[in-house]
Protein backbone atom coordinates (compact mmCIF):
# COMPACT_ATOMS: atom_id res chain seq x y z
CA UNK A 1 0.00 0.00 0.00
CA UNK A 2 2.79 2.26 0.95
CA UNK A 3 4.30 2.22 -2.89
CA UNK A 4 1.03 2.67 -4.36
CA UNK A 5 0.20 5.39 -1.75
CA UNK A 6 3.38 7.06 -3.01
CA UNK A 7 2.88 6.86 -7.29
CA UNK A 8 -0.85 8.12 -5.84
CA UNK A 9 0.45 11.17 -3.89
CA UNK A 10 3.24 11.74 -7.12
CA UNK A 11 0.22 11.64 -9.78
CA UNK A 12 -1.78 13.90 -7.49
CA UNK A 13 1.16 16.11 -7.18
CA UNK A 14 1.79 16.28 -10.84
CA UNK A 15 -1.83 17.11 -11.75
CA UNK A 16 -2.39 20.06 -9.50
CA UNK A 17 1.13 21.02 -10.67
CA UNK A 18 -0.37 21.29 -14.61
CA UNK A 19 -3.29 22.93 -13.29
CA UNK A 20 -1.06 25.60 -11.99
CA UNK A 21 0.49 26.03 -14.75
CA UNK A 22 -2.56 26.82 -16.72
CA UNK A 23 -4.14 28.71 -14.35
CA UNK A 24 -0.87 30.82 -14.80
CA UNK A 25 -0.61 30.86 -18.68
CA UNK A 26 -4.14 32.08 -18.77
CA UNK A 27 -3.53 34.80 -16.23
CA UNK A 28 -0.33 35.89 -18.64
CA UNK A 29 -2.51 36.15 -21.86
CA UNK A 30 -5.60 38.31 -19.70
CA UNK A 31 -2.48 40.61 -18.28
CA UNK A 32 -1.15 41.28 -21.52
CA UNK A 33 -4.41 42.76 -22.48
CA UNK A 34 -4.84 45.56 -19.51
CA UNK A 35 -2.97 47.73 -18.12
CA UNK A 36 -0.78 49.25 -16.91
CA UNK A 37 2.14 48.39 -19.11
CA UNK A 38 5.43 48.47 -18.67
CA UNK A 39 7.26 49.83 -21.29
CA UNK A 40 10.46 50.42 -19.84
CA UNK A 41 10.62 46.89 -18.70
CA UNK A 42 9.64 45.45 -21.67
CA UNK A 43 12.88 47.18 -23.55
CA UNK A 44 15.06 45.97 -20.93
CA UNK A 45 13.74 42.33 -21.58
CA UNK A 46 14.38 42.77 -25.02
CA UNK A 47 17.49 43.67 -25.02
CA UNK A 48 18.35 40.78 -22.92
CA UNK A 49 16.51 37.76 -24.44
CA UNK A 50 17.24 39.03 -27.90
CA UNK A 51 20.74 41.60 -27.78
CA UNK A 52 21.92 39.23 -25.16
CA UNK A 53 21.29 35.42 -26.56
CA UNK A 54 22.64 37.24 -30.01
CA UNK A 55 26.53 36.08 -29.90
CA UNK A 56 25.49 32.17 -28.62
CA UNK A 57 23.03 31.92 -32.14
CA UNK A 58 25.36 33.35 -33.91
CA UNK A 59 27.78 30.72 -33.09
CA UNK A 60 25.62 27.75 -32.71
CA UNK A 61 23.85 28.33 -35.52
CA UNK A 62 26.92 28.75 -37.92
CA UNK A 63 28.78 25.89 -36.08
CA UNK A 64 26.02 23.55 -36.37
CA UNK A 65 24.82 24.93 -39.93
CA UNK A 66 28.07 23.65 -41.07
CA UNK A 67 28.16 20.08 -39.56
CA UNK A 68 24.64 19.69 -41.04
CA UNK A 69 26.31 20.83 -44.29
CA UNK A 70 29.04 18.29 -44.64
CA UNK A 71 26.86 14.89 -43.74
CA UNK A 72 24.54 16.04 -46.07
CA UNK A 73 27.40 16.90 -48.91
CA UNK A 74 29.16 14.05 -48.57
CA UNK A 75 26.19 11.86 -48.61
CA UNK A 76 24.74 13.84 -51.57
CA UNK A 77 27.96 13.80 -53.43
CA UNK A 78 28.13 9.93 -53.41
CA UNK A 79 24.54 9.58 -54.53
CA UNK A 80 25.54 12.06 -57.37
CA UNK A 81 22.88 14.21 -56.16
CA UNK A 82 25.33 17.23 -54.63
CA UNK A 83 22.88 20.12 -56.18
CA UNK A 84 20.16 19.37 -54.13
CA UNK A 85 22.52 20.52 -50.87
CA UNK A 86 20.38 23.56 -50.95
CA UNK A 87 17.35 21.86 -51.26
CA UNK A 88 18.24 19.83 -48.23
CA UNK A 89 19.51 22.53 -46.40
CA UNK A 90 16.52 24.45 -46.67
CA UNK A 91 14.04 21.48 -45.46
CA UNK A 92 16.40 20.41 -42.67
CA UNK A 93 16.88 23.87 -41.17
CA UNK A 94 14.12 26.10 -41.88
CA UNK A 95 11.48 23.62 -41.17
CA UNK A 96 13.30 21.63 -38.15
CA UNK A 97 16.78 22.09 -37.18
CA UNK A 98 16.74 25.89 -36.88
CA UNK A 99 13.65 26.50 -34.53
CA UNK A 100 14.81 23.72 -32.69
CA UNK A 101 18.02 24.47 -31.89
CA UNK A 102 18.05 27.70 -31.59
CA UNK A 103 15.14 27.41 -29.61
CA UNK A 104 17.58 24.89 -27.04
CA UNK A 105 20.13 27.77 -26.66
CA UNK A 106 17.94 30.24 -25.98
CA UNK A 107 15.83 28.32 -23.43
CA UNK A 108 19.07 27.34 -21.39
CA UNK A 109 20.00 30.76 -21.08
CA UNK A 110 16.76 32.72 -20.75
CA UNK A 111 14.81 29.65 -18.45
CA UNK A 112 18.28 29.87 -16.08
CA UNK A 113 18.30 33.60 -16.17
CA UNK A 114 14.67 34.37 -15.56
CA UNK A 115 13.79 31.68 -13.06
CA UNK A 116 17.10 32.40 -10.70
CA UNK A 117 16.18 35.81 -10.87
CA UNK A 118 12.83 35.68 -10.09
CA UNK A 119 12.91 33.05 -7.82
CA UNK A 120 15.74 35.48 -6.05
CA UNK A 121 13.11 37.85 -5.42
CA UNK A 122 10.48 35.18 -4.10
CA UNK A 123 12.99 33.99 -1.11
CA UNK A 124 13.77 37.33 -0.33
CA UNK A 125 9.96 39.01 -0.25
CA UNK A 126 10.36 41.28 -3.13
CA UNK A 127 7.37 39.57 -5.36
CA UNK A 128 5.30 40.15 -2.12
CA UNK A 129 6.79 43.86 -1.47
CA UNK A 130 5.34 44.28 -5.07
CA UNK A 131 1.93 43.31 -3.85
CA UNK A 132 1.92 44.84 -0.95
CA UNK A 133 3.10 48.12 -2.58
CA UNK A 134 -0.05 47.50 -5.16
CA UNK A 135 2.27 46.09 -7.91
CA UNK A 136 0.76 43.20 -10.23
CA UNK A 137 3.86 40.72 -10.53
CA UNK A 138 2.02 39.31 -13.72
CA UNK A 139 2.04 42.57 -15.21
CA UNK A 140 5.66 44.12 -14.29
CA UNK A 141 7.77 40.73 -14.12
CA UNK A 142 5.88 38.20 -16.49
CA UNK A 143 4.17 40.37 -19.17
CA UNK A 144 7.44 41.85 -20.26
CA UNK A 145 9.61 39.05 -20.58
CA UNK A 146 6.69 37.06 -22.33
CA UNK A 147 6.73 39.47 -25.27
CA UNK A 148 10.20 39.93 -24.96
CA UNK A 149 10.63 36.26 -25.73
CA UNK A 150 7.86 36.25 -28.46
CA UNK A 151 9.70 39.21 -30.26
CA UNK A 152 13.41 38.31 -29.66
CA UNK A 153 13.10 34.61 -30.46
CA UNK A 154 11.60 34.52 -34.01
CA UNK A 155 13.92 36.89 -35.13
CA UNK A 156 16.84 34.97 -33.84
CA UNK A 157 15.81 31.72 -35.53
CA UNK A 158 15.90 33.96 -38.96
CA UNK A 159 19.22 35.34 -38.00
CA UNK A 160 20.05 31.28 -37.12
CA UNK A 161 18.34 30.05 -40.13
CA UNK A 162 20.18 32.41 -41.97
CA UNK A 163 23.54 31.68 -40.67
CA UNK A 164 23.41 27.98 -41.05
CA UNK A 165 22.27 28.14 -45.08
CA UNK A 166 25.14 30.36 -45.69
CA UNK A 167 27.74 28.09 -43.79
CA UNK A 168 26.03 25.34 -45.44
CA UNK A 169 26.92 27.09 -48.97
CA UNK A 170 30.43 27.52 -47.61
CA UNK A 171 30.71 23.97 -46.91
CA UNK A 172 29.13 23.10 -50.60
CA UNK A 173 31.74 25.01 -51.98
CA UNK A 174 34.39 22.35 -50.67
CA UNK A 175 32.06 19.76 -52.75
CA UNK A 176 32.38 21.35 -55.62
CA UNK A 177 28.87 22.56 -55.66
CA UNK A 178 28.80 26.69 -56.76
CA UNK A 179 27.31 29.33 -55.21
CA UNK A 180 24.77 29.42 -57.32
CA UNK A 181 23.71 25.98 -57.57
CA UNK A 182 23.48 25.78 -54.24
CA UNK A 183 21.28 29.38 -53.96
CA UNK A 184 19.16 28.16 -56.86
CA UNK A 185 17.85 24.87 -54.25
CA UNK A 186 17.58 27.24 -51.71
CA UNK A 187 15.07 29.57 -53.50
CA UNK A 188 13.75 26.74 -55.02
CA UNK A 189 12.42 25.08 -51.49
CA UNK A 190 12.04 28.44 -49.18
CA UNK A 191 8.57 28.32 -49.87
CA UNK A 192 5.79 30.47 -48.23
CA UNK A 193 5.01 27.13 -46.62
CA UNK A 194 8.19 25.74 -45.86
CA UNK A 195 8.94 29.60 -44.05
CA UNK A 196 5.36 29.28 -42.46
CA UNK A 197 6.27 25.90 -40.60
CA UNK A 198 9.45 27.69 -39.35
CA UNK A 199 8.39 30.25 -38.24
CA UNK A 200 5.32 29.07 -36.56
CA UNK A 201 7.66 27.06 -34.14
CA UNK A 202 9.47 29.88 -32.26
CA UNK A 203 6.32 31.32 -31.13
CA UNK A 204 4.97 28.73 -29.50
CA UNK A 205 8.93 27.78 -28.03
CA UNK A 206 8.87 31.63 -26.97
CA UNK A 207 5.65 31.03 -25.11
CA UNK A 208 6.22 28.06 -23.32
CA UNK A 209 9.69 29.05 -22.45
CA UNK A 210 8.54 32.57 -21.10
CA UNK A 211 5.72 30.78 -19.07
CA UNK A 212 7.39 28.14 -17.64
CA UNK A 213 10.68 30.20 -16.22
CA UNK A 214 8.23 32.53 -15.03
CA UNK A 215 6.48 30.10 -12.93
CA UNK A 216 9.05 27.88 -11.87
CA UNK A 217 10.30 31.43 -10.25
CA UNK A 218 7.13 32.57 -8.68
CA UNK A 219 6.58 28.95 -7.31
CA UNK A 220 10.22 28.30 -5.60
CA UNK A 221 10.40 27.63 -2.06
CA UNK A 222 13.10 27.27 0.33
CA UNK A 223 15.67 30.12 0.16
CA UNK A 224 18.82 29.63 -1.88
CA UNK A 225 18.61 25.56 -2.58
CA UNK A 226 14.69 26.46 -3.70
CA UNK A 227 15.92 28.98 -6.11
CA UNK A 228 19.09 26.51 -7.87
CA UNK A 229 16.17 23.05 -7.55
CA UNK A 230 13.71 25.57 -9.64
CA UNK A 231 16.24 27.25 -11.88
CA UNK A 232 17.40 23.47 -12.89
CA UNK A 233 13.63 22.21 -13.40
CA UNK A 234 12.82 25.23 -15.80
CA UNK A 235 16.01 25.24 -18.29
CA UNK A 236 15.68 20.69 -18.26
CA UNK A 237 11.27 21.32 -18.26
CA UNK A 238 11.68 24.30 -20.92
CA UNK A 239 14.26 22.05 -23.09
CA UNK A 240 12.17 18.85 -23.37
CA UNK A 241 9.47 20.49 -23.35
CA UNK A 242 10.77 22.34 -27.16
CA UNK A 243 11.45 18.99 -28.08
CA UNK A 244 8.13 17.23 -27.28
CA UNK A 245 6.26 20.54 -28.89
CA UNK A 246 8.39 19.99 -31.80
CA UNK A 247 7.81 16.63 -32.50
CA UNK A 248 3.85 17.33 -31.75
CA UNK A 249 3.89 20.10 -34.32
CA UNK A 250 5.62 18.56 -36.79
CA UNK A 251 3.26 15.54 -36.99
CA UNK A 252 0.11 18.20 -36.62
CA UNK A 253 1.77 19.86 -39.65
CA UNK A 254 2.35 16.73 -41.78
CA UNK A 255 -1.76 15.32 -40.61
CA UNK A 256 -3.69 18.14 -40.74
CA UNK A 257 -1.99 20.64 -43.34
CA UNK A 258 -0.14 18.42 -45.57
CA UNK A 259 2.79 20.84 -45.69
CA UNK B 1 -8.89 50.35 13.74
CA UNK B 2 -7.51 46.77 12.97
CA UNK B 3 -9.29 43.48 14.04
CA UNK B 4 -8.35 39.87 14.08
CA UNK B 5 -11.61 37.85 14.88
CA UNK B 6 -11.06 33.99 15.10
CA UNK B 7 -8.56 33.76 12.43
CA UNK B 8 -7.75 29.53 11.37
CA UNK B 9 -4.88 29.86 8.66
CA UNK B 10 -3.59 26.29 7.47
CA UNK B 11 -0.66 25.17 4.79
CA UNK B 12 -0.69 21.85 3.56
CA UNK B 13 -3.12 20.70 6.38
CA UNK B 14 -0.40 21.86 8.79
CA UNK B 15 -1.86 24.76 11.30
CA UNK B 16 -0.14 27.50 11.37
CA UNK B 17 -2.74 30.05 13.53
CA UNK B 18 -5.66 28.49 15.44
CA UNK B 19 -8.09 30.94 16.90
CA UNK B 20 -6.47 33.97 17.01
CA UNK B 21 -8.28 36.94 17.73
CA UNK B 22 -6.99 40.84 18.59
CA UNK B 23 -7.69 44.28 18.23
CA UNK B 24 -5.95 47.11 17.70
CA UNK B 25 -6.74 50.48 18.05
CA UNK B 26 -6.01 54.12 16.42
CA UNK B 27 -2.52 55.11 16.83
CA UNK B 28 -1.97 51.94 19.00
CA UNK B 29 1.60 50.17 18.19
CA UNK B 30 1.00 46.42 19.11
CA UNK B 31 3.75 43.69 18.88
CA UNK B 32 3.27 40.20 18.44
CA UNK B 33 5.32 38.55 19.65
CA UNK B 34 6.48 34.76 19.57
CA UNK B 35 9.20 32.33 18.98
CA UNK B 36 10.40 31.38 15.58
CA UNK B 37 7.59 29.16 13.76
CA UNK B 38 4.92 30.28 15.97
CA UNK B 39 2.85 32.14 12.86
CA UNK B 40 3.76 35.90 13.08
CA UNK B 41 4.87 36.77 10.28
CA UNK B 42 1.42 35.58 8.62
CA UNK B 43 -0.56 37.75 10.58
CA UNK B 44 0.67 40.27 8.80
CA UNK B 45 0.54 38.87 5.50
CA UNK B 46 -2.80 37.77 5.99
CA UNK B 47 -3.42 41.78 6.75
CA UNK B 48 -2.13 42.62 3.30
CA UNK B 49 -4.07 39.88 1.76
CA UNK B 50 -0.76 37.94 0.37
CA UNK B 51 -2.68 34.90 1.97
CA UNK B 52 -6.41 34.02 3.06
CA UNK B 53 -7.21 32.71 6.07
CA UNK B 54 -9.40 29.34 6.08
CA UNK B 55 -11.98 30.90 8.36
CA UNK B 56 -12.35 33.91 10.77
CA UNK B 57 -12.44 37.56 9.50
CA UNK B 58 -9.92 40.75 9.41
CA UNK B 59 -11.53 43.78 9.92
CA UNK B 60 -9.42 47.05 8.81
CA UNK B 61 -11.96 50.41 9.15
CA UNK B 62 -14.86 47.95 9.72
CA UNK B 63 -14.32 46.72 6.20
CA UNK B 64 -14.16 42.86 6.38
CA UNK B 65 -10.94 42.03 4.11
CA UNK B 66 -11.83 38.21 3.90
CA UNK B 67 -14.90 39.46 1.62
CA UNK B 68 -13.22 41.61 -0.27
CA UNK B 69 -12.17 41.04 -4.40
CA UNK B 70 -8.57 41.59 -5.77
CA UNK B 71 -9.06 45.22 -6.87
CA UNK B 72 -10.41 46.39 -3.83
CA UNK B 73 -7.59 44.73 -1.70
CA UNK B 74 -5.74 46.67 -3.88
CA UNK B 75 -6.45 49.81 -3.26
CA UNK B 76 -6.58 48.68 0.77
CA UNK B 77 -3.21 48.05 0.60
CA UNK B 78 -2.51 51.76 -0.95
CA UNK B 79 -3.23 52.46 3.11
CA UNK B 80 -0.84 50.53 4.56
CA UNK B 81 2.80 50.57 4.61
CA UNK B 82 4.91 47.24 4.74
CA UNK B 83 8.65 46.83 6.47
CA UNK B 84 9.26 43.25 5.42
CA UNK B 85 11.84 41.10 6.87
CA UNK B 86 15.51 42.04 6.04
CA UNK B 87 14.14 45.17 3.80
CA UNK B 88 12.85 43.19 0.90
CA UNK B 89 14.03 46.12 -1.34
CA UNK B 90 13.59 45.94 -4.92
CA UNK B 91 17.48 45.36 -5.99
CA UNK B 92 17.18 46.23 -9.41
CA UNK B 93 16.10 49.72 -8.48
CA UNK B 94 18.10 52.73 -6.62
CA UNK B 95 16.98 53.56 -3.15
CA UNK B 96 15.30 56.65 -5.12
CA UNK B 97 13.40 54.22 -7.26
CA UNK B 98 12.39 52.18 -4.27
CA UNK B 99 11.56 54.60 -1.98
CA UNK B 100 9.24 56.72 -4.64
CA UNK B 101 8.18 53.52 -5.70
CA UNK B 102 4.37 53.93 -4.71
CA UNK B 103 4.21 57.50 -5.83
CA UNK B 104 5.40 56.49 -9.27
CA UNK B 105 3.34 53.81 -9.38
CA UNK B 106 0.13 54.89 -8.51
CA UNK B 107 -0.19 58.70 -8.07
CA UNK B 108 1.78 59.22 -11.26
CA UNK B 109 3.32 62.35 -9.45
CA UNK B 110 5.61 64.04 -12.03
CA UNK B 111 9.31 63.24 -11.34
CA UNK B 112 10.53 66.33 -9.52
CA UNK B 113 7.53 66.25 -6.86
CA UNK B 114 8.47 62.23 -6.29
CA UNK B 115 12.14 63.73 -5.69
CA UNK B 116 11.01 66.17 -3.53
CA UNK B 117 9.28 63.38 -1.40
CA UNK B 118 11.93 61.07 -1.82
CA UNK B 119 14.28 63.21 -0.14
CA UNK B 120 12.23 64.62 2.67
CA UNK B 121 11.38 60.88 3.04
CA UNK B 122 14.65 60.09 3.42
CA UNK B 123 15.65 63.06 5.82
CA UNK B 124 12.30 61.79 7.89
CA UNK B 125 14.00 58.48 8.68
CA UNK B 126 17.24 59.94 9.05
CA UNK B 127 19.36 58.93 6.17
CA UNK B 128 21.15 61.49 3.80
CA UNK B 129 19.84 62.80 0.13
CA UNK B 130 23.19 61.16 -1.35
CA UNK B 131 21.90 58.02 -1.10
CA UNK B 132 19.23 58.24 -3.61
CA UNK B 133 21.17 57.01 -6.55
CA UNK B 134 22.91 54.26 -4.83
CA UNK B 135 21.67 50.63 -4.96
CA UNK B 136 20.32 48.14 -1.93
CA UNK B 137 23.72 45.86 -2.31
CA UNK B 138 25.68 49.03 -1.55
CA UNK B 139 23.35 49.55 1.70
CA UNK B 140 24.60 48.31 5.13
CA UNK B 141 21.67 46.36 6.84
CA UNK B 142 20.67 49.26 9.14
CA UNK B 143 20.43 51.67 6.40
CA UNK B 144 18.39 49.07 4.15
CA UNK B 145 16.02 48.85 6.46
CA UNK B 146 15.60 52.55 7.05
CA UNK B 147 15.09 52.47 3.14
CA UNK B 148 12.87 50.16 3.80
CA UNK B 149 10.63 52.20 6.09
CA UNK B 150 10.99 55.14 3.85
CA UNK B 151 9.09 53.30 1.44
CA UNK B 152 6.47 52.50 3.46
CA UNK B 153 5.75 55.96 4.24
CA UNK B 154 6.29 57.36 1.33
CA UNK B 155 3.46 55.03 0.09
CA UNK B 156 0.45 57.75 -0.01
CA UNK B 157 1.25 58.80 3.86
CA UNK B 158 -0.26 55.39 4.74
CA UNK B 159 -2.66 54.84 8.00
CA UNK B 160 -1.39 51.99 9.39
CA UNK B 161 2.68 50.26 9.38
CA UNK B 162 3.50 47.26 10.03
CA UNK B 163 7.04 45.66 10.87
CA UNK B 164 8.28 42.23 10.23
CA UNK B 165 11.01 41.95 12.85
CA UNK B 166 12.47 45.14 11.61
CA UNK B 167 15.79 44.53 13.40
CA UNK B 168 16.48 41.27 12.95
CA UNK B 169 19.89 40.75 12.24
CA UNK B 170 20.98 44.09 12.66
CA UNK B 171 23.56 45.20 15.13
CA UNK B 172 22.63 46.75 18.53
CA UNK B 173 23.25 49.95 17.66
CA UNK B 174 21.43 49.61 14.01
CA UNK B 175 18.65 47.96 15.76
CA UNK B 176 18.38 51.10 18.38
CA UNK B 177 18.47 53.22 15.64
CA UNK B 178 15.41 51.92 13.73
CA UNK B 179 13.68 51.24 17.47
CA UNK B 180 14.02 54.74 17.88
CA UNK B 181 12.59 55.77 14.53
CA UNK B 182 9.68 53.58 15.21
CA UNK B 183 8.69 55.32 18.12
CA UNK B 184 9.04 58.86 16.37
CA UNK B 185 6.94 57.73 13.46
CA UNK B 186 3.95 56.75 16.82
CA UNK B 187 4.92 59.05 18.62
CA UNK B 188 5.00 62.41 16.09
CA UNK B 189 2.35 61.33 13.36
CA UNK B 190 0.51 58.94 15.48
CA UNK B 191 0.42 55.69 12.82
CA UNK B 192 -1.56 52.70 13.91
CA UNK B 193 1.50 50.43 13.79
CA UNK B 194 1.65 46.44 13.99
CA UNK B 195 5.42 44.71 14.58
CA UNK B 196 6.06 41.33 14.32
CA UNK B 197 9.32 40.11 16.39
CA UNK B 198 10.88 37.29 19.02
CA UNK B 199 12.83 40.19 20.46
CA UNK B 200 11.27 40.58 23.59
CA UNK B 201 13.46 44.08 24.03
CA UNK B 202 12.64 45.71 20.84
CA UNK B 203 8.83 44.59 21.85
CA UNK B 204 8.95 46.39 25.52
CA UNK B 205 10.36 49.65 24.06
CA UNK B 206 7.86 49.90 21.16
CA UNK B 207 4.63 48.39 22.04
CA UNK B 208 1.78 49.70 23.65
CA UNK B 209 -0.18 46.64 23.90
CA UNK B 210 1.36 42.90 23.17
CA UNK B 211 0.15 39.64 21.86
CA UNK B 212 2.38 36.48 22.41
CA UNK B 213 1.51 33.71 19.79
CA UNK B 214 2.61 30.00 20.89
CA UNK B 215 2.57 27.45 18.18
CA UNK B 216 -0.28 29.72 16.50
CA UNK B 217 -2.82 30.25 19.49
CA UNK B 218 -2.52 33.50 21.52
CA UNK B 219 -1.65 32.59 25.10
CA UNK B 220 -1.21 36.51 26.09
CA UNK B 221 -2.94 39.69 25.13
CA UNK B 222 -2.72 43.04 27.36
CA UNK B 223 -0.10 45.50 28.39
CA UNK B 224 3.26 45.21 28.26
CA UNK B 225 3.70 44.96 32.35
CA UNK B 226 1.00 42.91 32.56
CA UNK B 227 3.57 40.34 30.67
CA UNK B 228 5.83 39.99 33.19
CA UNK B 229 3.38 39.33 36.01
CA UNK B 230 1.57 36.30 33.55
CA UNK B 231 1.13 32.97 35.57
CA UNK B 232 1.23 31.25 32.09
CA UNK B 233 3.51 28.50 32.06
CA UNK B 234 4.17 29.06 28.19
CA UNK B 235 4.73 33.04 28.89
CA UNK B 236 6.96 32.22 31.69
CA UNK B 237 9.26 29.88 29.39
CA UNK B 238 9.13 32.53 26.27
CA UNK B 239 10.44 35.46 29.02
CA UNK B 240 12.95 32.61 30.97
CA UNK B 241 16.14 33.56 28.53
CA UNK B 242 15.31 37.60 28.61
CA UNK B 243 14.99 37.74 32.62
CA UNK B 244 18.35 35.57 32.60
CA UNK B 245 20.10 38.26 30.47
CA UNK B 246 18.50 41.11 32.81
CA UNK B 247 20.01 39.21 35.88
CA UNK B 248 23.40 38.49 34.09
CA UNK B 249 23.73 42.19 33.18
CA UNK B 250 22.57 43.72 36.78
CA UNK B 251 25.11 41.15 38.15
CA UNK B 252 28.12 42.07 36.46
CA UNK B 253 26.95 46.22 36.77
CA UNK B 254 26.50 45.61 40.50
CA UNK B 255 29.70 43.49 40.86
CA UNK B 256 31.58 44.85 38.56
CA UNK B 257 33.03 41.27 37.30
CA UNK B 258 33.67 41.19 33.36
CA UNK B 259 31.04 38.88 31.90
CA UNK B 260 33.69 36.30 30.73
CA UNK B 261 33.85 35.42 34.17
CA UNK B 262 30.49 36.16 35.83
CA UNK B 263 29.19 32.88 37.16
CA UNK B 264 25.65 32.01 34.54
CA UNK B 265 22.72 31.62 36.11
CA UNK B 266 21.71 28.04 35.49
CA UNK B 267 18.65 28.00 33.92
CA UNK B 268 19.81 30.93 31.28
CA UNK B 269 20.25 28.67 27.80
CA UNK B 270 23.45 29.23 25.84
CA UNK B 271 22.29 31.58 22.95
CA UNK B 272 25.02 32.13 20.00
CA UNK B 273 25.04 35.41 18.62
CA UNK B 274 23.67 36.74 15.54
CA UNK B 275 20.38 36.25 13.74
CA UNK B 276 18.42 33.58 14.66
Amino acid sequence: MGVIQTIIERVRGILISVQDLALFTAATFRACFTRPFYGRELVHQLHFAGIGSLLIVVLSSAVAGQALALQLARELAVTGAKSQLGHFMVISVVRALGPVLVGMVVASRMSAGITAELAAMRATDQIDALVAFGSDPMKRLVVPRFIALMVALPGLVVIGDALAVIGGGVVGMQYHITWETYMNGVHLYLTPKNLMVGMIKPFLFAAMIAIVACWKGFRSEGGAKGVGVSTTESVVISSVGILILDGVLTRLVFKLLHW
Amino acid sequence: MIEFRDIIYSIDGRRILSDVSFVVGEGETRVILGPSGSGKSTILRLLLGLVRPDSGAILVGGEDLTRVNEERMRQVRQMIGMVFQQGALFDSMTVAENVGFSLLEHEHTDEDEVERRVRETLRQVGLAEDLVDRMPDELSGGMQRRVAIARALAARDPRILLYDEPTTGLDPQAAQRITDLILHLRDAYGKTSLMVTHDIADAYKVGNCMTLLHEGRVVFDGDPGDLDRAESPVVNEFLAPFRSAVALAAQRISTGVPASRAPRPPSAPFSPGGTP
